[in-house]
């Protein structure tokens, strides 16, 4: 056999183990491409479902008899669920606003300064992200409870409606969202080019100047993006509101639970449609600013 | 005042850290050591608590009545870790291979259900799972398929089904930042030195995606492990998981030095993990 036909040999073989493969590959991107879309059915269809059946007519969930928009005037008629609907606004609000404030400071802090007990302030920092909320909420509780702050309200009116927020409610809320805001934060500050800011005080800006013209613009899509997680959050909280409320607070996810457990009406699902909608409005402002903000972390990826 | 300020860069750091500290100081570390304390010690005759140290209710917690609900918790957050991960890598693998324009569509896809409320998506499943009303027994009973209402409701196998389903985008999404992270000359070097798919994935793309793994598992196994809404709702009242005791003794039972011994058993475990998973992502990046 000659040399260049050992090497034709050689080839064939080779393209003989390739095209095997290759048929593997194309079989293997199929199961992958099925694998997905059945995930996404699994995530999607549960919820498609519950806002589809709150426009049902009948009151048996698994039986569709007609359009109606019923279930939508007993939720708005029922006064409980839409002070609990102010509630929620209203605590998610004034939360974030605070949270958003020492998170922000928290997170210079932490990537910008070197301070006694740094190492111990991380920990602190991200304690509350990962302690399962079951935890972090009987600990709130038992402290309300041994401070003696109790469950005293703040009475105020919204809408024409009297609202009767708790203080421990608020206080928890932002004992979590002080944690997610500084890490998103500091997230946007560790990508910052800190050169621009050298800059600024090579052309004798001072401190202050150099903070509110370069580093406080630099740094607000992060503040945004924390905020409207610290919001999103406070929106969705159940189980630190209810350990943290005493009885007859609702917000809406609270409201949702006591009604669940009574039994499940479509007009449970009609609350749900109304809030997956708050939902999916916040995750469009979100990704509204981060294309604003010139496409730097995903929202997503602040997580851990 | 203010000139001193800007000499001393630690002071102005400790000054901007100072709400936060105070903050968590007072409501998340205060707050820690009385649930701490309380755990050792006594319950009062009307449900308060007396502070006579014992160990008695770490004893309660390891009595075969409540310890098995503890290690049962602790199997089926691990299994909602495992079923996440293995549902969630290839998933997180297509989503970090399509285009650009792909990518970002199915991403959305996932963030909407992560954003979206967790009791609310746990109710979705209920208004499917429930044995006699549940949308898939009537739907199946209704085409002659079964006879019977299957099981789906009222046991392990729902919460494990609505843990799944409600943390499995926490553990895609770190999936999928460390896959699309991933180098792909490494993988293509592979190939050309003629390593099968499956040691390209094992040597290659499982090592470098590791990071990812750690950061979803951590991120599902803590919140199921903590798990109330899950349980209290698809469990039926029948199946329950240690923070439904926890939230027996709290709310029901006025135990509260013994939920506050759960609580801790709970956070001690959390931190055990958390650590041991960051020893070993260190373990293998060095």
């Amino acid at each position: 056999m000659s040399a260049t036909s050992v090497q034709a040999a050689e080839a064939r073989a080779k393209e003989q183990v390739r095209v095997a493969p290759e048929r593997r590959v194309r079989l293997g991107s199929a199961l992958l491409s099925l694998h997905s879309v059945l995930i996404f059915l699994f995530l999607w269809v549960p919820i498609i479902i519950v806002v589809f059946f709150s426009f049902n007519e009948s009151q048996f969930l698994a039986e569709w008899t007609g359009f109606s928009t019923r279930w939508y005037v007993e939720m708005i008629e029922d006064e409980q669920t839409i002070v609990a609907l102010w509630n929620s606004v209203f605590v998610a609000v004034v939360s974030t606003v605070i949270s958003v404030v020492i998170g922000t400071l928290a997170a210079l802090a932490m990537e910008r300064y070197q301070f006694w007990g740094k190492l111990g302030m991380e920990g602190l920092l991200y304690l509350p992200i990962i302690i399962p909320d079951i935890a972090m909420a009987i600990m709130l509780l038992a402290f309300f409870n041994l401070s003696g702050i109790g469950f005293t309200p703040w009475r105020l009116e919204i809408a024409g409606l009297r609202l009767s927020v708790p203080y421990s409610v608020i206080i928890g809320h932002v004992a979590f969202n002080i944690s997610f805001v500084a890490v998103v934060v500091r997230a946007r500050l560790a990508d910052m080019d800190e050169t621009l800011e050298e800059a600024a005080s090579d052309l004798y800006a001072g401190p202050w100047q150099t903070f509110t013209r370069i580093t406080l613009p630099m740094m607000m899509p992060g503040i945004v993006a924390g905020a409207l997680l610290a919001f999103t959050l406070s929106l969705d909280d159940f189980v630190i509101t209810f350990f943290t409320s005493g009885a007859g607070f609702n917000t809406l996810p609270v409201r949702v639970f006591g009604l669940v457990k009574k039994g499940v009406t479509p007009k449970i699902n009609a609350i749900s449609t109304v809030m997956l909608a708050g939902s999916l409005t916040l995750v469009l402002i979100a990704l509204l600013f981060q294309r604003k903000g010139g496409g730097t972390k995903s929202i997503m990826e602040i997580n851990l | 005042m203010i000139a001193a300020l800007q000499k001393h860069r630690s002071l102005q750091g400790g000054l901007l850290i100072l709400p936060a500290a105070l903050f968590l100081l007072v409501f998340f570390l205060a707050p820690f050591f009385i649930v701490l304390g309380y755990s050792f010690a006594e319950r009062g005759t009307y449900g308060g608590v007396v502070w006579n140290f014992t160990l008695e209710n770490y004893q309660r917690a390891f009595d075969p009545l409540y310890f098995s609900t503890v290690l049962r918790s602790g199997w089926i957050a691990a299994l909602t870790t495992l079923l996440c991960l293995v549902l969630g890598y290839p998933l997180a693998y297509f989503i970090a291979t399509r285009s650009e324009k792909w990518r970002g569509v199915l991403l959305l896809a996932l963030i909407i259900p992560f954003w979206t409320n967790f009791l609310i998506r746990t109710y979705a499943l209920l208004t499917l799972l429930r044995t006699n009303t549940g949308l898939i027994n009537v739907t199946l009973m209704n085409l002659g398929l079964i006879r019977q209402p299957l099981p789906l409701f009222g046991n392990d196998f729902a919460i494990l089904l609505g843990l799944v389903y409600g943390w499995l985008p926490n553990m895609v999404l770190p999936l999928y930042a460390a896959i699309s992270r991933l180098d792909h000359s490494l993988i293509e070097a592979a190939q050309d030195l003629y390593a099968p798919g499956s040691k390209v994935f094992l040597r290659v793309i499982w090592p470098l995606t590791l990071p990812g793994v750690v950061a979803g598992s951590i991120l599902v196994f803590i919140p199921a492990l903590g798990a109330f809404i899950t349980p209290a709702l698809l469990g039926g009242g029948k199946s329950l998981m240690i923070g439904n005791i926890i939230n027996n003794q709290f709310l029901a039972a006025h135990d509260w030095p013994f939920g506050s011994a759960l609580s801790t058993i709970m956070i001690g475990i959390m931190l055990v993990v958390t650590i041991v998973y960051f020893r070993m992502v260190q373990k293998e990046a060095t």
